[in-house]
């Protein structure tokens, strides 16, 4: 695609870093759900845009990589964009906007729609990588509560949810329990999308650039969210249907559209309702395709 | 012949006082008492003689000095002098009741479960040992009103029969009884000195403290002398 | 009557530099049996129990504990997961200052139901009903189920800890001056409380306690400690009634009479 970028080594990071953080990768991946920690190294973005899903995806690219990258679902974000050009520069690899021909994606805040395939990684980026730390201000502590599985206080966490709002009142970063083991946070997605992280065939790897954490699930692994016996874990989403191309079973985004009240709710995965789109589907206030 | 429940062999007992330099007061010396089941022997003697001393190393609230203090206990004797806490505890708990001269209780607790735990310590439903604490204290003259209160606010008589009443419901094969018409009129007496009898006649074996020697001449079978020691130089 | 104790630890020796905090200390424990360690401050008492329920290692000694399956464990040897459960599950701990313990963010139910969470249980209304029967037993209205403990009075704060350690029924609770720094009333219905909870649960307790009369009243055996050194010890009533050593003399001879 576009030409290599030169004086930079490929996809930006030196060959030591990618190795150390390829090491740390591997750590995380035979400890599914486990925080291990990386020498995070200052990126040319700001903490918070990325920079640890940045680093892990440097670290994973090949040369015949085929990479996309969503904010929030949305291939056209500044974000998205910024980062898929920074490794089309870098690294000179393939860039798309469509989840079935990408290898390597990088996400913040979203799982694709369409389900993904062991042949592809999905990198999300991490804000903050510890699950507990809005109950528990140690570090220290919160390090043995993961050692000895000690998971009591976010069941205490779910139990006050639901004596207080009569349900569990997360509606994204919603904690999960991987492979019967860790507690972990799935990044800041919204909990419609935790379900789609069990028993995914693709590997997931999460990146925190600030906190310098790196833990991953690899494929075909349970991950559950947590929740009681008499109030399980439900998905949820907004009820309505995908104004552009009628979606009722995708994760929607609310649009305000006037300053008289108008809204609109579309797909927040901008790949999928475009593909729907592409094949006749068409929402409430959308316009046919063809007439396009 | 019947066997002796309580007997001491030997038993001394004084006191060192390590505030006041370290002074000895020896108050019992030699003491060999040997009490029958069915038999009621009050200790007599001068104030100050040691009687209630006697009473308290029986019941192992004083460390006896040397001797022994043998009780029959679930069918063996148990030496009080040496016995280690727990022993003494379980004794107390079957065996040797003692009623003291003063309540001494958990501030709030009412004068009905008071009475009743006892009992209850023992295993029995709560239910069934109030029901008998009840009866027990109407029996002394504690009217149903008083039972739901905690005894601190009684009057002394009132606290007293309380007392007798923990005393009496654990129906030990031993009693103790220091002073235990000390603050009754007479006809509260006259229930007390029934409940003796009646105990007696069941076999219990009594050492009593009394200082009514009217009321001790009514269930007393013999008297036991304590008497004064010379102060030891 | 049960022999073989609960607790039992052989010449605990710790120092804090020159300071003797424990000088060889034997301590036994029996289930369902209530002792009380009393001295002054700095008599080494609270570290007594400190180091008697694995939260500080001695110097020299053993703390033997027999679990529930009758095995002896030697407490300081065991791997802190299983410290850990042991005292999440078969153990409790009430300390002096109800909020070292309670969540004070977290309302009464999640205060009291955390033990049982932390145990596997996952069904939220049994918890909250299991919760709910808990600050019943320690005299809280059940309706009270959703403050947060910052809204309740000093005694309610301690018994609201109480209801927490307790409810995944332990067999032995240390307790750290349960009733210091609470007005004589709540004191005396808070002993009250102690004395019947640990008597109906057959709970053994290691209480420290520097209030003679709290010893009287929770305790079956008692233990004097001076200096980090065990001076005398007993049935309750005998040590406080005719002591031996000249400084539980001095101890018993410093109360005021009320």
């Amino acid at each position: 695609m576009s030409a290599r970028m030169q004086g930079y080594n490929f996809a930006y990071l030196d060959e030591q870093t990618k190795r150390m953080i390829r090491r740390a990768l591997l750590k995380a991946v035979a400890i599914p759900g486990h925080q291990v920690p990386f020498g995070s190294r200052e990126m040319p973005l700001p903490y918070g845009w990325g920079t640890g899903g940045i680093q892990v995806t440097a670290s994973v690219l090949g040369a015949n990589d085929v990479l996309k990258v969503i904010d929030q679902g949305a291939d056209d974000t500044t974000n998205a964009v910024s980062i898929r050009r920074f490794f089309a520069r870098t690294a000179g690899v393939a860039t798309t906007t469509h989840t079935d021909a990408a290898t390597v994606i990088q996400t913040r805040h979203r799982i694709p729609e369409k389900q993904l395939r062991e042949d592809q990684i999905i990198v999300y980026q991490v804000p903050q990588p510890e699950p507990l730390f809005r109950l528990e201000p140690s570090r220290a502590e919160t390090r043995r509560m993961h050692g000895l599985s000690d998971y009591g206080l976010m069941h205490v966490k779910l139990y006050e949810d639901i004596a207080r709002f009569g349900q569990v009142s997360i509606s994204y970063d919603y904690p999960v329990m991987v492979n019967h083991r860790y507690l972990m946070s799935p990044s800041p997605i919204p909990s419609f999308d935790n379900p789609k992280m069990h028993m995914m065939p693709a590997l997931q790897l999460f990146g925190a650039g600030r906190e310098k954490r790196i833990y991953a699930i690899p494929p075909y692994t349970d991950v559950r969210s947590l929740d009681f016996d008499d109030h399980p874990f439900r998905a949820t989403r907004a009820p309505h249907a995908c104004g552009l191309c009628g979606a009722t079973d995708s994760y929607l985004d609310e649009v305000v559209t006037d300053d008289r009240g108008g809204r609109l709710f579309v797909c927040s995965d901008t790949d999928h309702c475009t593909e729907r789109r592409e094949t006749g589907c068409v929402g409430a206030e959308g316009v046919p395709e063809a007439a396009e | 012949m019947t066997q002796p429940i309580l007997q001491t062999e030997g038993l001394s007992k004084s006191f060192t006082l390590h505030l006041q330099g370290g002074v000895r007061i020896p108050v019992l010396a030699d003491v060999d008492l040997t009490l029958l089941p069915g038999e009621c022997v009050a200790l007599s003697g001068p104030s100050g003689a040691g009687k209630s001393t006697l009473m308290r190393s029986l019941y192992g609230n004083y460390r006896a000095g040397s001797g022994r203090i043998l009780v029959r206990h679930d069918g063996a004797m148990v030496d009080i002098a040496s016995a280690d806490p727990r022993t003494i505890i379980a004794v107390r708990d079957r065996t040797l009741g003692y009623v003291s001269q003063f309540l001494r209780v958990v501030p709030r607790v009412p004068a009905l479960d008071v009475v009743a735990e006892v009992l209850v310590g023992r295993g029995v439903a709560v239910a069934r040992a109030r029901d008998a604490a009840h009866d027990l204290l109407l029996r002394l003259n504690i009217p149903p009103r008083l039972h739901a209160v905690p005894p601190a606010t009684f009057s002394g008589g009132e606290q007293q029969r309380v007392n007798l009443a923990r005393g009496f419901i654990g129906a030990h094969p031993v009693l103790l009884l220091d002073e235990p018409t000390a603050s009754l009129d007479g006809a509260n007496s006259a229930v007390v000195i029934e409940m003796i009898r009646q105990a007696k006649a069941r076999g219990v074996a009594i050492v009593g403290i009394f200082h009514d020697a009217e009321v001790r001449d009514q269930v007393a079978d013999r008297l036991f002398p304590v008497m004064p020691l010379q102060d030891a130089a | 009557m049960n022999d073989e104790s609960l607790l039992s630890a052989r010449g605990l020796s710790l120092h804090f530099g020159a300071i003797p905090a424990l000088v060889d200390v034997d301590v036994d424990l029996w289930p369902g049996e209530v002792l009380a360690i009393v001295g002054e401050s700095g008599s080494g008492k609270t570290t007594l129990l400190n180091v008697l329920s694995g939260r500080m290692a001695a110097d020299a000694g053993v703390v033997w504990y027999r679990d529930p399956a009758g095995r002896l464990v030697d407490v300081h040897a065991m791997p802190a997961p299983a410290l850990r459960t042991l005292h999440r599950s078969d153990w409790g701990f009430v300390h002096q200052n109800p909020r070292d313990n309670l969540r004070m963010a977290v309302s009464a139910g999640g205060n009291v139901g955390e033990r049982l969470m932390a145990q596997g249980a996952r069904h939220y209304a049994n918890i909250r009903a299991e919760a709910m029967r808990w600050l019943e037993e320690v005299e809280i209205d059940a309706d009270r189920i959703d403050d947060l403990p910052r809204t309740f009075s000093g005694g309610m704060l301690q018994r609201l800890q109480i209801a927490r350690t307790l409810v995944t029924h332990p067999r032995l609770v240390f307790m750290d001056e349960p009733t210091g720094g609470l007005d004589v009333s709540v004191q005396a219905r808070l002993l009250d409380l102690i004395r019947s909870l640990v008597a109906r649960f057959s709970i053994a307790v290691v209480l420290v306690t520097h209030d003679i009369a709290v010893a009287r009243l929770l305790a079956q055996r008692i233990v004097v400690m001076q200096r980090g050194r065990v001076v005398e010890t007993g049935l309750t009533d005998q040590v406080l009634d005719d002591p031996q050593h000249p400084y539980t003399q001095l101890l018993v001879s410093s109360v005021l009479q009320a």
